[in-house]
């Protein structure tokens, strides 16, 4: 279907688009547009006014300083899920990138419109939570820093404000012993995911676990962070035991609803079984 | 409306358009472009499949606003005359269609897989093409004309001057 008229602005800096969404009413702001134009082709949604960020230079970018991963905004899933430097830094935000929809759905989503638009099946809103990146975020009188744990509030709903645009999301590049993977169960092609599971692995000289994260993506209005399934691991020698456990503990942590993805309670099993493999697949790449 | 501007096939086109109109349209409607195909709502067939400045994108996510500029590769703009792309045939070859809905943007996808990975496995075709529904042949067929596109595109055989048997619209 066509969605309603509406006014499209094409700014040119961030300053100038900050003002749009200020001073226009209902405006919406349009990254890669792969969620915002199909809900708007169902009209689900209707903004008066769109504030397109595609022709604003300086938003895509990935570049390492300091310990973290800098990448714009504006950034696409496949220049995320293709970059070496992501690869070889933070295998977990690279793999999630390389599993969202499809390839046409990759080349224009952004990995700042799918934070923003944050779906509970959202394969980078599990990703940042699970590895604490720190998202930045313009407004017109300031910035602020937003951590990924604390963005995310409700179902398609975050801590962002209506005149705020998220310019960068920063990622701590992963310690060395460590290793990461993001596996996701999803209905077939192009899909979100029925659960999605990410995880880094970091284990000290001893062969012991020093840290442990999991993100849950799809079984719960918000990404989980499975803090209790990460502390059965913590401290302790990896073992198929002891992975079951954490699994079992991160399976009781979430909050899956019965949708058309799937019942609650198959949720809750796929979980563990994820979280199972995606443990493994971390510890097989710990280096 | 307003005028947009941009490249198609190598040829420049202009148009009007409003700022709900989505490329899709803008192709077929305004410009006469009716190979790109509407298949769906909500952005998941992939027949509305170009290749927009050197990537594939759905064309029914876009607004045509959008496009100002850039440079588009529609399925019109695959064969050369008379002449198909050696994607076109070995569809025809391997009949990966059958009722051609879903074709165009198949061979746009397949266009930019085989860019990607020249050389590419069963499972990677697959996963390559995995933005593009089709209702009627299974994939089987599909996967079969990816693979001799990929054999007839290798820089090891010499390019042969193929014609069509049916003439060019």
């Amino acid at each position: 279907m066509i969605p309603r008229p509406f006014e499209l602005h094409s700014p040119s800096t961030v300053s100038e688009a900050l003002s749009l969404l200020k001073n226009s009413k209902d405006s919406k702001v349009l990254a890669g547009g792969q969620s915002l134009v199909p809900l708007m082709k169902l009209r689900l949604v209707s903004p008066a006014n769109l504030v397109d960020l595609g022709k604003i230079p300086g938003l895509s970018y990935m570049r390492e300083e300091k310990g973290h991963l800098l990448i714009g905004s504006m950034t696409t899933h496949n220049e995320v899920a293709t970059s070496p430097t992501i690869d070889r830094k933070c295998r977990t935000l690279s793999e999630a990138a390389s599993l969202i929809g499809d390839q046409q759905v990759r080349n224009r989503g952004t990995i700042g419109g799918t934070i923003c638009h944050a779906d509970p099946a959202g394969d980078i809103p599990a990703a940042v939570v699970a590895l604490d990146a720190e998202l930045k975020v313009a407004g017109r009188r300031q910035r602020r820093v937003i951590k990924a744990r604390d963005f995310f509030e409700d179902v398609l709903t975050t801590s962002l404000r209506r005149d705020e645009i998220l310019t960068e999301v920063k990622v701590p590049v992963l310690p060395p012993g460590s290793g990461g993977a993001y596996l996701k169960l999803g209905r077939g092609a192009s899909d979100l995911a029925t659960v999605g599971v990410a995880a880094v692995i970091t284990l000290d000289r001893a062969g012991r676990c020093r840290d442990a994260r999991l993100g849950l993506a799809g079984v719960g209005p918000t990404p989980i962070r499975a803090s209790r399934a990460e502390d059965v691991l913590k401290g302790q020698t990896p073992s198929d035991d002891l992975v079951a456990k954490a699994a079992e503990e991160a399976s009781e942590s979430s909050n899956p609803s019965s949708d058309i993805r799937g019942s609650a309670e198959y949720k809750r099993e796929m979980v563990k079984v994820y979280v199972k493999r995606a443990v493994r697949q971390s510890l097989a790449r710990v280096r | 409306m307003k005028q947009v501007n941009l490249t198609i096939n190598g040829q420049k086109y202009s148009g009007r358009a409003e700022p709900r109109t989505l490329l899709t349209y803008f192709l077929r409607d305004e410009l006469g472009l009716t190979g790109t195909h509407i298949g769906c709502v909500v952005g998941k067939c992939g027949a509305c499949t170009v290749i927009l400045n050197g990537k594939a994108v759905k064309s029914c996510t876009l607004f045509a606003l959008q496009a100002e500029g850039s440079e588009i590769l529609t399925v019109e703009g695959l064969a050369k005359g008379s002449q198909l792309h050696p994607i076109q045939e070995a569809f025809w070859e391997h009949h990966g269609l059958q009722c051609g809905y879903c074709t165009p943007g198949m061979l746009l996808a397949t266009y930019d897989l085989l860019r990607r990975k020249p050389n590419p496995s069963e499972a990677e075709i697959r996963e390559g093409i995995s933005g593009n529904l089709c209702m009627c042949t299974g994939y089987v067929n599909i996967v079969k004309a990816v693979k001799a596109a990929a054999g007839k595109m290798s820089p090891a055989k010499k390019p042969k001057a193929r014609l069509s048997r049916a003439s060019a619209p």
